[in-house]
């Protein structure tokens, strides 16, 4: 499956010289929402190279960017096209366009339209006016949930290795049974942070997302205890891994600022200051009550 | 953004209003409408509520907004402390 489309001018439905010119990212499903919201028009649909990656992160890392929108105004000789002088844009993908210097190299002028596709064609029928609700970011259930499958693979490589090295040490240190089980606590610990973190995020408490996420991994813990039968743990065990957890999908959770449109990057800095010593030194008391109760 | 706040006083969001010409290009850019513009003065309403991501520095037209965009995940600042200390070769992001 392919999630690009290759980048240039396309036309939906057969429009005229002056009629609109949205542009948008080479992310598929892009694409595939404005194609649908604006079936029965006639509009033309400037797409940009960001390899595949959706206007927000795009613009965030400039690909979506001033240089690549003079360029493929220049490339697709969209002035030929069309009559009039003027591009909409997403709004999101303003942290990576410079609407006066794009005026300044390319003669277009800039308007950021909205920020969903699916009002483009109220703001078309507005007379391309942009209502208060169209600027507003929303963060839904379901626009938290598309992000977590990403989340998830760029995971798994360093989960997997932490995990197997969990797994060999518990079960070179106690028993084979152990080590599996230490393996579960990790992993469930991730997933908590990775995927419960961020679904409930409105209604876990605080606004630190590493609070959050702690919040997330005690009822992990809870869980867990319930699902291993963990009143027949000793009590360093019992509270090596109530530490543990948490922490682990404190870390997580914390990581989904990345994909969020609320956090600031001076807070996430603020969180990490505080969150990362906190980590380290918890993981620490674990390895230190794990081998204690080993070696005593 | 409605039902979600993050952490208070942290956004290294500036405005130099004696620069600003009043032309509304941040109000426009804003998804978090931190800025109101009365008498061709732009002022900042909500810095609370912004997300640094430099939409507004990047198209004021006179440069009369600053703000340190940029990387905001945990895996994203760990890559780039390490580089800073030159531990790590460049590369890695947030959201791919
Ligand atoms: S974009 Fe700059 S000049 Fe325009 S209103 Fe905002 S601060 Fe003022
Ligand atoms: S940095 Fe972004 S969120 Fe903050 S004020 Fe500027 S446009 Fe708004």
């Amino acid at each position: 499956m392919s999630y690009m489309v290759p980048p240039g001018l396309y036309a939906i439905g057969t429009p005229a010289a002056d009629d609109p010119v949205l542009v948008t990212a080479n992310y598929k499903m892009s694409y595939d929402i404005i194609r649908q919201s604006l079936t029965g028009r006639n509009v033309w649909l400037l797409v940009l190279e960001t390899y595949g990656i959706n206007v927000w992160c795009a613009a965030g890392k400039g690909t979506f960017g001033t240089g690549e929108l003079v360029r493929r105004i220049e490339s697709s000789r969209l002035a030929e096209v069309i009559s009039h002088r003027r591009l909409l844009l997403p709004i999101l993908g303003a942290p990576g366009v410079s609407a006066h210097e794009v005026s300044r190299r390319s003669g277009f002028s800039v308007s950021y339209a909205t920020i969903r596709a699916a009002d483009l064609p109220e703001y078309l029928d507005n007379g391309k006016v942009t209502t208060p609700a169209m600027r507003e970011l929303t963060f839904t259930f379901y626009e938290r949930l598309v992000l977590i499958p990403v989340e998830l693979v760029q995971a798994l490589k360093p989960v997997a290795l932490i995990g197997g090295v969990l797994l060999m040490l518990v079960a070179l240190l106690g028993d084979t049974a152990s080590g599996v089980a230490a393996f579960c606590a990790f992993f469930g610990a991730v997933l908590a942070g990775i995927v419960l973190g961020p679904l409930l995020l409105p209604w876990l408490p605080g606004p630190s997302f590493a609070l959050k996420g702690a919040a997330i991994g005690l009822f992990w813990f809870g869980f867990f205890y319930l699902l291993a039968g963990g009143d027949s743990w000793s009590r360093p065990v019992t509270l090596a891994i109530f530490l543990a957890i948490p922490a682990v999908s404190a870390f997580f959770t914390l990581n989904f600022t990345g994909c969020s449109t609320y956090t600031s990057r001076s807070g996430v800095k603020k969180e990490m200051r505080i969150a990362l010593p906190v980590m380290g030194g918890v993981l620490l008391i674990c390895a230190v009550l794990l081998l204690a109760q080993r070696l005593l | 953004m409605k039902g979600f706040r993050y952490l208070k006083e942290v956004s290294t969001l500036q405005l130099d209003q004696a620069a600003c010409v009043g032309c509304g290009r941040c109000l426009e850019v804003c998804p978090h409408q931190v800025f109101s513009l009365a008498e061709k003065k732009a002022s900042i309403r909500d810095r609370d509520a912004c997300m640094e991501c430099g939409a507004c520095a990047l198209n004021c037209p006179v440069r009369a907004i600053t703000v340190d965009a940029g990387v905001g995940c945990a895996t994203g600042l760990i890559n780039e402390w390490l580089q800073e200390r030159k531990l790590r070769a460049p590369g890695g992001n947030c959201c791919s």
